[in-house]
């Protein structure tokens, strides 16, 4: 179960109203595209959701307990860039999530225990593809396939939600439909909750259960700052299951 | 139609002869002088010829000291790279320690880059009076003047680099369910490691200076203390050798360090240029 609840959110900086008077309610496994103009707050609320900021008013609730103020397992990430580490192969990116887990002290696992790590691990790189290049260096990889591990990596927490801020921007059309496929193959598997954010249309129309446009309803424009976004069309969507 | 000069590479070879050009010119350029000299003045001491120079090196490298019965040039190589080694070694440390903490938790920042900004432009050379106060003329000053000379440095460089890394990284490992610990261990130290080899290939120009500073004012063996020693000899014949072995001495503890962040961090190679 991973059911999200937004009660009256507001997030204001000093001067200027980003994202005001949100109110959701979102189903377990719904896969919700956050779609609207840049600068509107789609990306501030998909930062709320990972508790990289705090609302400054009202409250986001996860299967009806409000969300930890920091980042956590509960909550995976894949970003357009920077998403994998570096320094790591991708067997050694995907079983990091397992060593963190297992090994409190060290973040590393040793010998049995690493090689079970490896066999999850070796599972999930699989699903996504990636199992010709397991002993390879994240700059070795294409942008798609450094994609497909930074999924893979985010899969092996089984975390509630997965957030994904525009993780498809930066590929070409050939791998974003490749990259289609696969999100939605893993999303019925995991039977996970899913926000994405995107600024592609046609991208959100094509994977969503549940398209969330955010606008500003509102505009002063002696003052830009004065209102903020909010969600201004709630689509949900029947989807074709394959 | 020839090229633009910018577009026009030496190959192998030339970039090896181009490479070795100034070497050879500076030397030719030596030997001249030194003849032109050498023959207006056999007893010349400004710039010694070869002969001088043989005579010089075996004295000082392979034959051992009338008083001492040491062989002077292993000493004083052995009693810096002593020094040398100790004082890299406690600002290395310091550096990684500091670095990262600084510029991975935030109150450690506030706390103490304001210090750091303002302690390290502190001219080291001007407190070393104050280190031989506080602690005596023998080793114990000379390893704390290059530790106090180099360590603000290599904290801040890392802290920089630290900070330069995408935050996103460090919110994927928390999104992985990682601990601050775990975090510093398994991404920021792997990460830092080889820009800390960096740091320390940057500073040992300043390494070697404070060293050698030190060494000349206030020491009984080592390259520094023998360089300042044979000037008032003016042995041209022993210092310029001497100058020489040190220029090789550091040129080689550069190159050992690039090489081992090309071994040590394969990744590496790969993330440049990107």
């Amino acid at each position: 179960m991973s059911q999200v609840s937004v009660r009256n959110l507001w997030m204001e900086y000093p001067g200027q109203i980003v994202l005001e008077r949100i109110n959701l309610e979102i189903a377990s496994g719904e896969f919700c595209v956050l779609i609207g103009p840049s600068g509107c707050g789609k990306t501030t609320f998909l930062r709320l959701l990972l508790s990289m900021e705090q609302p400054t008013r009202g409250e986001i609730l996860l299967d009806g307990e409000k969300l930890p103020a920091e980042p956590g397992p509960d909550r995976g990430v894949v970003f357009q860039r920077y998403s994998v580490f570096p320094h790591l192969t991708v067997v050694q990116n995907v079983i990091l999530g397992l060593e963190f887990g297992g090994s409190p002290l060290l973040g590393k696992l040793f010998g049995a225990s690493r090689r079970r790590a490896i066999a999850e691990a070796e599972r999930v790189i699989e699903a996504v593809g990636l199992s010709a290049s397991r002993n390879k260096y994240p700059a070795q990889l294409s942008g798609g396939m450094q994609q497909r591990l930074a999924i893979a990596q985010t899969l092996i927490r089984k975390p509630k939600l997965l957030l994904l801020d525009e993780p498809f921007g930066a590929l070409d059309p050939g791998t974003k439909t490749q990259m289609y496929e696969l999100i939605t193959r893993l999303w019925r598997e995991e039977q996970i909750t899913v926000f994405m954010v995107t600024h592609d249309l046609k991208e959100g129309f094509t994977l969503a259960t549940r398209v969330l446009t955010f606008d500003k309803v509102r505009v002063d424009p002696g003052a830009p700052g004065a209102y903020g976004a909010t969600i201004t069309f709630d689509l949900p969507l029947e989807r074709r299951h394959a | 139609m020839s090229r633009r000069i910018i577009n026009r590479r030496p190959d192998r070879g030339g970039r090896i002869a181009w490479g070795a050009f100034p070497f050879i010119l500076a030397i030719i350029a030596y030997f001249i002088f030194s003849a032109l000299r050498l023959a207006d003045n056999p007893n010349d001491k400004l710039l010694p010829g070869l002969a001088a120079f043989g005579a010089a090196i075996h004295r000082m490298a392979f034959a051992q000291d009338m008083r001492t019965g040491e062989i002077l040039l292993w000493v004083d190589t052995l009693a810096s790279l002593g020094r040398l080694a100790m004082g890299l070694a406690v600002a290395t440390l310091l550096g990684l320690v500091f670095g990262i903490a600084t510029g991975v938790i935030p109150y450690v920042r506030s706390g103490l880059s304001p210090f750091i900004a303002v302690v390290s432009m502190v001219p080291p050379m001007a407190i070393l009076p104050i280190l031989f106060i506080v602690f005596g003329l023998d080793e114990l000053s000379k390893v704390v003047l290059i530790v106090i000379g180099i360590t603000p440095f290599l904290i801040r460089d890392l802290t920089l680099r630290v900070t330069d890394m995408p935050g996103e990284l460090l919110i994927k490992a928390q999104t992985l369910g990682a601990s601050t610990w775990q975090i510093i261990l398994r991404v920021v130290l792997p990460q830092m490691a080889p820009r800390l080899a960096d740091a320390i290939r940057l500073s040992l120009g300043p390494a070697w200076l404070f060293l050698i500073s030190a060494e000349a004012i206030a020491a009984t063996d080592g390259l520094g203390y023998r360089i300042f020693l044979m000037r008032r000899y003016m042995a041209m014949d022993v210092i310029l050798p001497y100058v020489a072995w040190i220029t090789f001495l550091a040129f080689m503890m550069d190159w050992a360090l690039r090489v081992f962040n090309r071994r040590c961090f394969p990744w590496l190679a790969s993330t440049d240029g990107s």
